[in-house]
């Protein structure tokens, strides 16, 4: 093939499929080149045994961004979100379980029983989440500044945020600049006594993470998490690599093209005395012109593997080498012959959300001291959801499927290595499953445990960072990827990041790939 | 506190002047006498013996060396020959100068480099993904420069196994002496015929005893960093952080200086492949540099009359001078500043008062006048100078 694109958007991830879609609405040839025979990476929906299909890694799209959803039509291309009356149910060692609903008088009445004062408080502390997270929702479109060569372009879009921050009023800007920050447990603890309703939050804070609650600016990954809303959830009907077809969908429609088992093994970097991106080398030595490349892998991946640090000035390739990614999360699939029975939780309704196994802010920093010396959790922190319950096609009838996400599971094991420490690390998270919803292991058919080795080596991401390098304070706004290059232009010209790695970083949100998007039409 | 060299025992032994500097955190002797001026002399006229030891040196091997120390220097590796030295500079991104050395191509993926300056982590950095490995082996050489036209004659007394007569300049050689082997460079700091050898630390004290012992029919001399200094300024040679600041080290942008600025424009091969700091050195060589690299003469007979008017002798005779100066254009009503001298001395062997710097270009033309600051009895006069060319001593010897 000697075809001449405009873009070639390297892996279809949902951020790589937005990015294509926007390039391919604007009228842009693009050509997206996937590794793996399916969509969506890390947010797309795999059979890992016959008959039982589970999202590969996000779950959930709150922050999936409307505006991409209207501009895409992507309800026209079946894209649905399904939302659950339960948000989170937090079972409790002592056989009680704390729910937060989706009906605030509700959660109201339910932290009531862990603590009258926390109760009360509850409404104000969601009033102020909220007004926050309403604040700093509308970075996500926007690219940030460059703050070493401060054009006024660039701070137009700023404008507004800078209004509305003002608008804030002075007390309130004060405490978004103070909290934001934070340690999460800090601020936590600022206004609640009860550890079962501040274990539960918690765990937003540490998303993604090597970093416990109690680590500084892990309130900043806390209000991230919530940008959506305060534990606010959506669910993609029938899974969410229905997302990743959705988007597929619509940017084949305005003319793109996917290719699915296509791995790119370089970017073709030519130009003498600034070298450029030209195009791909596939894995099987194709090669395919473009007149830039977008990259939906992750910083170190596109520079380091598939353009070469020998490319670089040797400052930016220390900012490259010096991204933290530091991966911890596994993720552990069971199938089941029943639905589980969770301590405290008679109705099945209050399993709808997210199920979160952290009784307290310590039972979360303490699974993560075990990380911060190369082990991982001896009682590790868990995420649940149970898809089948709302898409019982997902498995063969009657059978459901448990989505566990667990931390700590450091990709950099001091002793051994995963391939050897994988089982034993599902047992333990079997061990804290059973713990709350006893009997679960009798009811197991299938066990897969997908380590941060595993993420690496099937989605390429480095070290098993989801969020294609940590989100912490260092690491966001003008300083991801790296300093200076937050606008989505890398330090090769015509080579573009449009993944996790760039801002505002990971989850579901299309922002990244968007962003990238608009910043090659504006060339 | 300085550490001693592997020369120490030697060096100690003859230093009557307790003059000691801390040179990259070694004692270096400032000199051994209690002047300099025969040490001098020993450069020029017979033979010196100069302890470089706090020298950094790297070592780059590794099937990728070439490539490695390709992307970082300014000169063409490709072109380097096996047993070639090269004098260079290397640049920062911007295309200015970190520092300078040699480079001696040992083996076509052998090489070793020496620098001024800490430079370990910036090779690392910058062969990043190659193949290839950079060894501090700063601490595992012992370096000493003989430098003077009987240095040879000494050399062939006290080396095997080296043609010195084949040993052309900026080359080197491997022989032994004693029985212990060393590596002969024909380089130096003195613009005069010289050798710098490279032995093991263990071998310093015997090397250095057996080139003292059979030099000293020849006027071998120790000498020490002051009578150095008046050398490679007649040889019109730069040093870091004196005639140039490394951009490593510049607190501000103006400090920093490209290759062309300190009259290393020679070493530069913008046409070879990539390196680090091309894209802005082709600019600069497309659009003129700001600065221009200058060796001025002062006028003597107004030289003397401005300390006359102190009722003074000229008192500029002695220790190389390290603190830059003003320079103004001539006779322009405004006195407008056009540069500095950075490095003066009095050069015995032209009996010349001379100094190197950097002047704005347009007013850097060959043989151009100026006036540069001279303080006599705390009052600042001006003596006026003319531009001339580099090395102001250049001897048919040093290449012959």
């Amino acid at each position: 093939m000697n075809e001449h694109y405009d873009a070639i958007v390297i892996g279809a991830g949902h951020n790589g499929l937005v990015a294509a879609a926007t390039l391919a609405a604007a009228g842009r040839r693009v050509l997206v080149l996937e590794g793996r025979d399916t969509l969506g990476g890390v947010a797309g929906t795999e059979e890992v045994w016959p008959g039982y299909r589970v999202d590969s890694g996000a779950t959930d799209a709150a922050l999936f961004q409307d505006e991409i959803v209207r501009k895409l039509d992507l309800a026209r291309h079946g894209l649905k979100f399904e939302t659950s009356p339960a948000l989170l149910l937090a079972p409790q060692p002592d056989g009680r379980a704390l729910t937060l609903w989706r009906d605030e008088a509700r959660t109201v009445q339910e932290i009531a029983r862990f603590s009258a004062r926390d109760a009360e408080r509850w409404p104000a502390f969601a009033r102020q989440v909220a007004r926050m997270a309403g604040l700093l929702r509308g970075m996500l479109l926007l690219a940030p500044p460059d703050l070493s060569a401060l054009r006024g372009g660039d701070l137009m879009g700023w404008a507004p945020l800078a209004l509305r921050l003002k608008r804030l009023g002075g007390d309130d800007m004060m405490e978004l600049m103070r909290v934001l920050p934070m340690a999460a447990r800090d601020y936590l603890d600022e206004w609640f006594e009860s550890d079962a309703l501040k274990g539960a939050l918690g765990g937003s804070a540490v998303v993604g993470a090597t970093l416990g609650p109690r680590g500084a600016g892990t309130n900043l990954g806390f209000f991230y998490q919530n940008l959506g809303g305060l534990l606010e959830q959506r669910f993609v009907a029938g899974g969410m690599g229905r997302l990743a077809e959705a988007l597929a969908a619509a940017a084949r429609e305005r003319g793109a093209t996917i290719r699915t088992g296509a791995a790119v093994a370089r970017v073709l970097v030519e130009g003498d005395p600034e070298p450029a991106a030209v195009g791909v080398e596939l894995a099987g030595g194709e090669t395919i012109r473009a007149a830039v490349v977008l990259s939906n892998a992750d910083p170190r991946r596109t520079l380091f593997d598939l353009v070469g640090p020998q490319h670089l000035e040797p400052e930016t390739m220390r900012h490259v080498r010096n991204i933290i990614y530091r991966g911890s999360t596994a993720r552990v699939n069971l199938a089941l012959s029943g639905l589980p029975e969770f301590a405290g939780a008679s109705d099945p309704a209050q399993l709808g959300g997210r199920i979160r196994v952290s009784p307290s802010l310590d039972t979360i920093e303490r699974a993560y001291d075990a990380a911060k010396y190369g082990r991982y959790s001896e009682r590790p922190y868990l995420e649940i959801v149970i898809p089948t319950l709302r898409e019982p096609s997902l498995a063969p009838a009657g059978h459901h499927m448990l989505t566990i996400t667990a931390l700590y599971a450091p990709y950099a094991l001091r002793d051994g290595d995963w391939d050897g420490q994988s089982a034993a690390f599902g047992e333990t998270v079997l061990d804290v499953l059973e713990g709350v919803a006893p009997g679960v292991r009798a009811t197991m058919l299938h066990c897969q445990v997908v380590t941060p080795l595993d993420l690496e080596r099937r989605y390429g991401l480095t070290e098993g960072s989801i969020y294609h390098g940590q989100m912490g304070l260092d690491q966001m706004l003008v300083m991801r990827p790296i300093p200076g290059w937050s606008r989505y232009e890398t330090p090769l010209r015509n080579l573009y990041l449009c993944g996790a790695g760039a801002h505002p970083g990971g989850g579901v949100t299309g922002a990244p790939g968007y962003n990238a998007a608009r910043a090659v039409l504006s060339r | 506190m300085p550490l001693p060299t592997p020369f120490h025992s030697r060096t100690s032994a003859v230093c009557d002047s307790y003059e000691w500097r801390n040179w990259s955190g070694y004692l270096s002797a400032g000199l051994y006498e209690p002047s300099h001026e025969r040490e001098y002399y020993a450069i020029r006229n017979s033979a010196a013996l100069i302890d470089v030891s706090p020298l950094y040196k790297y070592e780059v091997t590794g099937p990728d060396a070439a490539r490695l120390v390709d992307r970082v220097i300014t000169r063409d590796v490709t072109r380097q020959k096996i047993g070639q030295v090269y004098y260079t500079p290397w640049c920062d991104s911007a295309g200015k100068v970190i520092d300078d050395g040699t480079v001696s191509r040992l083996a076509a993926d052998h090489f070793r480099i020496t620098s001024a300056d800490p430079n370990g982590r910036w090779f690392q950095d910058v062969g990043y993904g190659l193949n290839a490995t950079v060894t501090n082996v700063s601490d595992d050489l012992a370096a000493l420069a003989l430098q003077g036209p009987r240095s040879r004659a000494i050399l062939e007394e006290v080396v095997d196994g080296i043609d010195f007569g084949q040993l052309n300049y900026f080359h080197l050689a491997q022989g032994t002496v004693d029985g212990f082997p060393l590596t002969v460079t024909r380089t130096g700091y003195t613009g005069d015929l010289g050798y710098e050898l490279w032995v093991r630390p263990e071998h310093a004290e015997r090397l250095w005893d057996c080139l003292m012992e059979r030099g000293s029919r020849h006027g071998i001399l120790p000498a020490g960093i002051l009578a150095l200094d008046v050398a490679r300024v007649e040889a019109g040679l730069v040093m870091i952080a004196v005639d140039y600041v490394s951009s490593h080290h510049a607190v501000i942008e103006s400090q920093k200086s490209s290759p062309y600025e300190i009259g290393l424009g020679w070493a530069v091969a913008p046409g070879k492949g990539d390196f680090i700091g091309r894209r802005a050195l082709l600019a600069e060589r497309e659009k003129g540099s700001a600065w221009t690299f200058v060796g001025v003469q002062y006028d003597w007979r107004a030289l003397e009359r401005l300390y006359a008017e102190e009722d003074l002798p000229p008192g500029v005779a002695g220790r190389a001078s390290r603190s830059a100066v003003p320079v103004y254009e001539q006779a322009s009503g405004n006195r407008a500043q056009i540069g500095h001298i950075t490095s003066h001395a009095f050069a015995p062997i032209l009996k010349q008062y001379v100094g190197i710097g950097q002047l704005l270009t347009p007013h850097a033309p060959m043989g151009g006048r100026v006036d540069v600051e001279v303080t006599v009895e705390f009052k600042r006069k001006l003596c006026p100078a003319t531009i001339v060319p580099t090395p102001f001593f250049d001897p048919p010897r040093k290449r012959g």
